[in-house]
């Protein structure tokens, strides 16, 4: 069994350890600190952390103005709340071009039992349609503390999306995030799977599986959703010929929707998309609901043995 | 200089300001006439008496902010800029057009002296609040006027910002609000009364300050009492007329969002003593 980690529980302790290097660090939250984790670094810098209620349009413009400052604001609330101040993001981080650094926690349906109205299944969509964003989802504790010391010394709009279920620790301790890059974690030849977040778990266990099959998959963590890795995303659809992709988010307009609008240009080949399937969450532990809603590893398995076969047998 | 020398110099700086907004909008073929009318008075006390900035360094880092969150009152604002001396001129011939600096609402990354990018209702304060609490954090005693619509107050993030602007005691802020009692569609008690302003705000823990905004020694006083209020943002309402000055706009709900005719250019220029288009303009 996996160590488990909580990628929340990792950012809060990452911003904790940035705040005595990083003086221009503030961090901003909607009432829900003890949840994202930011209260970690409040406790430690209490002058640079500021709750701004249950107030989540005002909480991002007001980030807004620490950055038009100069200062270096993070800003944390559930993933599904993010999306309410959709229009700040887009009116004021994204049009000013604004160095805020949006760290969205409770993303996906393993937030759980508080059901369908917490669960964020379309955050990655909206946040990748504006222009100058950036998105990523960390597939494990070891990438989340790798993205927030990433995210202090780059410019820009960020959105990053973690999560309440602990993870399992996949990624080496020494293991390098670079924004814009997929990382391959499992070679192979016969198809690709590209996985965002916790998926990224499910599909190293479906590549697992598949090798006793004789299938090989390549596996490829594509944590920057945007900018998305073209090349090394084009080169795998020429290499394996067929493509599966995996996310804890609504296939329309996420990691799916990405990659085939890509591949759809450079490099047509038989694709599937594993995810939410058009339809909201429901309550249940994290564990049961990946299941139910077919968000597995033996899930992505059929969907690689179904591009495999379209792949010798175009329909 | 005396107190009535300097009104009737901030007076005259008005009557040229409404004369380039005028101008402006006719040229570009659209925008926002009345809207930028009746905040005429308010922006030349701040940029023309109150702010400290240098409008040939508009980076300045100790420099008082004006945030113009009424974002579609932009020809006031830029005839006020171009004046100051932040550009040329004639940037003004290319309001709204392809390629221009000066785009149909304020946008920070291209107009030298425009604080925040704005258009949306509803965002000024807010970021205003951030930049005061770290100005607070850096030491720095700049302060912070909001340029606000009446209509505005109508969104709810406003009511969010102005909660935490009273919560973190920024009196560093002081909100300008054109009262000028019409939004887009019709005047605002057909369409949602926000009275009473006065009692909302001072229910949120601010000070308000009630003037006449088009009376500059009103304007001038109340500034001056906004700026020396500790433990508390300020808020001046100041009741205007939308179109001021102009009388074919003048409290006219039909001309929220429309620029000058031919014919109503010719008449609100010799109302304002101008030369008509072409003659007389200052270079």
């Amino acid at each position: 069994m996996a160590e488990m980690l909580g990628t929340r529980d990792v950012y809060g302790d990452t911003l904790a350890e940035l705040g005595q290097a990083y003086p221009q660090i503030v961090v901003l939250d909607a009432d829900l600190s003890s949840s994202t984790k930011t209260g970690v670094f409040g406790k430690a810098f209490p002058d640079r952390f500021f709750n701004m209620g249950v107030c989540e349009q005002s909480l991002v413009d007001t980030a807004c103005g620490f950055a038009l400052a100069g200062k270096l604001p993070f800003v944390s609330t559930f993933a599904i709340f993010t999306m309410r101040a959709w229009e700040q993001i887009r009116q004021c981080v994204a049009i000013q071009n604004l160095n805020v650094k949006i760290v969205a926690s409770h993303g996906g349906v393993t937030v759980g039992e508080d059901g369908a109205s917490a669960q964020a299944i379309e955050d990655v969509a909206l946040m990748r349609v504006l222009p100058r964003m950036s998105v990523i989802v960390p597939a494990d504790g070891i990438e989340t503390r790798a993205v927030i010391r990433a995210l202090v010394e780059h410019v820009g709009p960020t959105y990053v999306r973690v999560a309440r279920a602990k993870f399992p620790v996949i990624l080496p301790k020494d293991y390098v995030f670079r924004l814009g890059r997929g990382v391959v974690l499992h070679e192979g030849g016969d198809a690709t799977v590209v996985a965002m977040g916790v998926m990224v778990s499910r599909a190293l266990e479906a590549a697992r599986l598949l090798k006793e099959e004789g299938l090989s998959v390549r596996v490829i963590n594509m944590s920057t959703v945007k900018p998305i890795d073209e090349e090394l995303l084009h080169r795998a659809a020429l290499e394996t010929g067929g493509v599966v992709t995996a996310e804890e988010h609504s296939v329309i307009g996420g990691l799916g929707g990405a990659v085939a609008e890509l591949l759809a240009e450079r490099c047509p080949v038989p694709m599937r998309r594993i995810g939410m399937q058009d339809r909201f969450g429901t309550s249940g532990d994290a564990e049961s609901l990946l299941a139910h809603f077919g968000l597995t590893a033996e899930a992505i398995a059929e969907a690689v043995r179904d591009v495999v076969k379209r792949k010798a047998h175009p329909r | 200089m005396s107190d009535a020398q300097e009104v009737a110099r901030l007076q005259e700086i008005a009557r040229q300001v409404r004369i380039d907004i005028l101008k402006m909008l006719h040229k570009a073929g659209s925008g926002h006439t009345g809207g930028s009318l009746s905040a005429v008075e308010l922006l030349v006390s701040l940029y023309f008496h109150k702010l400290r900035h240098r409008p040939a360094d508009p980076q300045w880092p100790d420099r008082d902010r004006l945030l113009f969150s009424k974002g579609h009152g932009a020809p006031a604002l830029y005839a006020v800029l171009a004046r100051c001396g932040y550009y040329p001129a004639e940037e003004m011939q290319r309001l709204r057009k392809l390629g221009g600096i000066l785009q149909g609402h304020p946008d920070r990354m291209l107009t030298p002296g425009v604080e925040i990018s704005a258009g949306s209702l509803g965002h000024g304060l807010a970021m205003a609040n951030g930049m005061a609490l770290a100005a607070r954090l850096d030491g720095k005693p700049y302060r912070f006027y909001v340029m606000m619509s009446d209509g505005e107050c109508q969104e709810g993030e406003v009511w969010e910002a102005a909660m935490a602007s009273a919560h973190y005691r920024l009196d560093s802020i002081c909100v300008l609000l054109d009262r000028n009692h019409i939004q887009n569609d019709d005047f605002m008690i057909k369409i949602r009364d926000i009275e009473p302003i006065r009692d909302k705000w001072a229910a949120f823990g601010w000070n308000v300050l009630s003037i006449d905004g088009h009376d500059f020694p009103q304007i001038l006083k109340a500034l001056d009492e906004a700026e020396a209020c500790r433990g508390r943002p300020s808020i001046i309402v100041a009741e205007t007329v939308k179109g001021k000055g102009a009388s074919p706009f003048e409290n006219s709900p039909k001309h929220h969002g429309v620029s000058p005719t031919d014919a109503e250019l010719e008449q609100a220029l010799k109302e304002l003593g101008a030369q008509p288009e072409g003659g007389g303009r200052r270079a």
